[in-house]
């Protein structure tokens, strides 16, 4: 070859190299951003919808319709959705015909072919009641005893069954107050009293028992007789298919014309429907009422997880990193605790119970509780257990973290704090720790995240499908880490699989998942907004 | 006074320092000066000891202070460094207010008496020659100042404690010409209270500040002199060459 050989000519490109794999890194995030938004979207408008009062269709059906209630020319309920047959015979409704005392079932299928015609009658009535769910019927008249029926044409009816319906909440709410809190603070002294007596060799004091004995009577008949006055008035009402009913006034939550109201009116009733998720406990096997016990249960968990793993967490990674030789023993310790992020959670879970519930559990009722025994007090799934095993399942996430952070506190003020005269503690303690401080926080959010969707390993330590009270009460020591409690994880788990009528749980089960999301969501903010602060006041240092 | 006998100092196998001797006389300027690698940061970090935070190093000779071995068994490190301030050569203020960068080594110690705090940060802010510029935000944090403010900070901080001496790691490396001469009309000042050890590659600050200086090449200690003299008349080739820049 010649030294004066032209150059080849390079093949033009279209594009620099490379440029097929930026397009792919644009296509992953497309994909994955696409998915979450997808997710949330969906599960923002299934969840939201279901407080959105729908009207009420009556359906007229053709004679001898198969698709028939009961053999029922007609039936009325709120439309849930219209579809193809799959097996091409034309279309279907779902309707949501409540009355389930009536008709033993909540949803029902309409062949459109049966259907003749569709209206919605403006005097029909929807009612929310305390047991079988909703009902939609032609209201009759309010039956008070010892007057004569008021019929539902009267313009009185509507505020006279409003208010019945109100003085009946009234009453509810202090027959839970006389029974929940009264009645168990007796029970309580009276449990306590009997214990004493079991404990000690000399007899009690038996009036003290016969006073709490009568107390709880007194108590009970006040209590039988605001439940007596539950039982008038009551409503006659009409279904759609024809029977007739009547529901005491103590029996409905809430009462409302769903083909009368306007936009104001459902947009009242949605806030409400809402506010009464998020603050009631739940009726009818979870499927109705609130959730509060479940977020309470969540949120109080998550904290005492949160205050339980920071501390261990930090302390652990303070002595890997900075007073630990670092070797081969550091090294493989290390790579343990990594490899703990991976064990999957239900093996903490069975730890959790193995550990903590039954070695730990029985060996604090013995030494502390051995009055109660055979009475399980910590030795059995408790709030605690269960915030101590997710504490566990995410301590790696801590220490990892945490680790990182005092790794990146600069050399020069660590050499600053000593050269001033201060221990290796005081320095970690009063410079590198509060430098450290937003990066630990950052494991603390992520544990949080973790810990707070987690739900197998709790199955095992503690929640429960419904709690009898909250963790955390008026009651002294305020404060009952032995208490089980209810998990909006869980929650979704026993509403969408465990639950009788899983069409009825359905909307339940979006709401909820919605609310565990936004739960997290205002959880990490909260920390966030702590570590930014954190970050501002000891922002680095810039030329 | 300091006593530097015979030290030699190692890390690991590597030798740093070969049978150094020195006395640095006190309320003066003690410059450093060499090219980079020849010891001189070596020795400065050996008068309060931090090189101890290193793993593999061995020391042979000894350092006095007052008489009395920097490495006797008797004397604590928290001690010796509450007698020995040092300033590093990257201003490193903590992450904390201008007021408690300052107190630190009194809470340190123990010494939480408000009053007496607040007097020791106006006098130590003054002595720095920093008060009038941040005497209305003590409590705001110290990322706000400037480089040269904050190294001034870091000044005020090592005197904080009334130490004897004060050690200087290339306190101008980091700062403008601006800044720099501030830190340097600083130290004419704190020489009347402090005896100062300073490292410097900068040669024209050495005969600036200093009032002795000491040439170390390859870990040895080649000339030590007043400033003046060693600058004018260097008994060694080494000096000359290096003072009139043939190397560095």
């Amino acid at each position: 070859m010649s030294a004066s050989a032209p150059i080849p000519p390079t093949r033009r490109r279209k594009s620099p190299p490379g440029e097929a794999q930026v397009c792919l890194t644009a296509l992953g995030l497309t994909l994955g951003v696409s998915m979450i938004t997808g997710l949330l979207l969906l599960i923002l408008v299934r969840g939201v919808t279901v407080f959105w009062p729908q009207r009420v269709t009556e359906f007229t059906l053709r004679d001898g319709a198969g698709s028939a209630v009961q053999g029922n020319a007609t039936v009325a309920g709120e439309i849930v959705r219209t579809q193809q047959r799959r097996d091409g015979g034309g279309e279907e409704v779902q309707v949501h015909i409540g009355n389930k005392d009536v008709h033993g079932f909540n949803f029902h299928w309409l062949q459109s072919a049966d259907i003749v015609s569709r209206s919605l009658p403006p005097d029909l009535i929807a009612l929310e009641r305390l047991e079988y769910g909703d009902a939609f019927v032609r209201p009759l008249a309010l039956v008070t005893e010892g007057s004569v029926p008021l019929a539902a044409t009267d313009p009185e009816f509507r505020p006279r069954l409003a208010a019945a319906v109100h003085q009946a909440e009234n009453v509810r709410d202090q027959i839970e107050e006389i029974e929940k809190d009264e009645i168990g603070a007796i029970n309580r002294r009276l449990a306590k009293l009997e214990l004493s007596q079991k404990t000690s060799p000399q007899p009690g004091d038996p009036g003290k028992k016969a006073a709490l004995q009568a107390d709880y009577e007194t108590l009970a008949a006040r209590a039988r007789e605001l439940r007596a006055t539950l039982a008038s008035p009551s409503l006659q009402y009409r279904l759609s298919t024809g029977d007739e009913k009547t529901v005491t006034a103590g029996e409905i939550v809430r009462f409302y014309y769903p083909n009368e109201l306007g936009l104001a009116g459902r947009i009242r009733l949605f806030f409400e429907r809402i506010w009464e998720f998020l603050s009631e406990d739940p009726r009818e096997a979870n499927t109705e009422g609130g959730i509060f016990p479940a977020i309470f249960g969540t949120f109080v968990m998550t904290v005492l997880m949160s205050l339980l793993v920071t501390p261990l967490g930090v302390i652990a990674a303070i002595y890997l990193r900075e007073y630990a030789t670092q070797g081969a023993v550091v090294r493989i310790v290390r790579i343990c605790v990594n490899n703990l992020a991976g064990v999957p959670s239900i093996v903490f879970g069975v730890f959790g119970l193995g550990f903590f519930v039954y070695v730990l559990g029985s060996k604090v009722d013995q030494t502390f509780f051995s009055s109660a025994l055979p009475t399980p007090t910590f030795g059995t799934g408790g709030i605690l257990w269960a915030s101590l095993t997710l504490a566990l399942l995410t301590l790696p996430v801590v220490i990892v973290a945490t680790e990182e952070a005092l790794a990146a506190v600069p050399r020069g003020v660590r050499e600053a704090a000593l050269a001033c005269g201060a221990s290796k503690w005081q320095m970690i303690q009063r410079v590198v720790l509060p430098s450290a401080g937003p990066g630990v926080l950052t494991g603390v959010i992520l544990s949080m995240a973790r810990g707070a969707g987690e739900v197998a390993p709790l199955m095992l330590v503690g929640v429960v499908k419904l709690a009898p009270s909250l963790p955390i009460d008026g009651l002294f020591p305020f404060v009952h880490p032995e208490r089980k409690f209810m998990h909006l994880g869980f929650h979704i788990y026993d509403l969408g699989f465990q639950s009788p009528d899983s069409e009825a749980a359905k909307p339940m089960v979006f709401a909820t998942t919605l609310l565990l999301i936004a739960l997290v969501v205002v959880m990490n903010l909260t920390a966030i907004i702590i570590r930014n602060h954190l970050r501002k006041k000891y922002a680095a240092s810039t030329f | 006074m300091v006593e530097v006998r015979d030290f030699s100092f190692y890390y690991g196998a590597k030798q740093a320092l070969h049978r150094i001797n020195l006395r640095i006389p006190e309320m003066q300027v003690t410059a450093f000066i060499g090219p980079s690698g020849c010891g001189k940061t070596t020795l400065l970090r050996n008068l309060n000891r931090m090189n101890d935070l290193i793993d593999g190093i061995r020391h042979e000779g000894d350092i006095l202070l007052d008489g009395t071995s920097l490495y006797d068994p008797s004397v604590e490190v928290i001690s010796l460094r509450k007698r020995v301030g040092m300033v590093f050569q990257k201003y490193n203020p903590f992450p904390k207010s201008i007021y408690e960068n300052i107190v630190f080594s009194l809470r340190v110690a123990g010494r939480n008496r408000k009053s007496e705090l607040d007097e020791v940060v106006e006098r130590s802010l003054r002595s720095a020659a920093l008060w009038d510029e941040v005497k209305d935000r003590v409590h705001e944090s110290a990322y706000g100042l400037s480089g040269g403010q904050q190294q001034r900070l870091c000044i005020a901080r090592a005197i904080a404690n009334r130490p004897q001496i004060l050690l200087m790691d290339e306190p101008c490396a980091a700062l403008d010409p601006v800044a720099t001469l501030k830190i340097e009309e600083l130290m004419h000042e704190l020489k009347k209270e402090f005896t100062i050890v300073i490292v410097t590659h900068n040669m024209n600050q050495a005969t600036r500040v200093s009032d002795r200086t000491a040439f170390f090449y390859m870990g040895t200690l080649i000339e030590y002199d007043r400033t003046a003299d060693l600058f004018s008349r260097p008994r060694e080739k080494q000096t000359e060459a290096y003072i009139s820049g043939l190397f560095s």
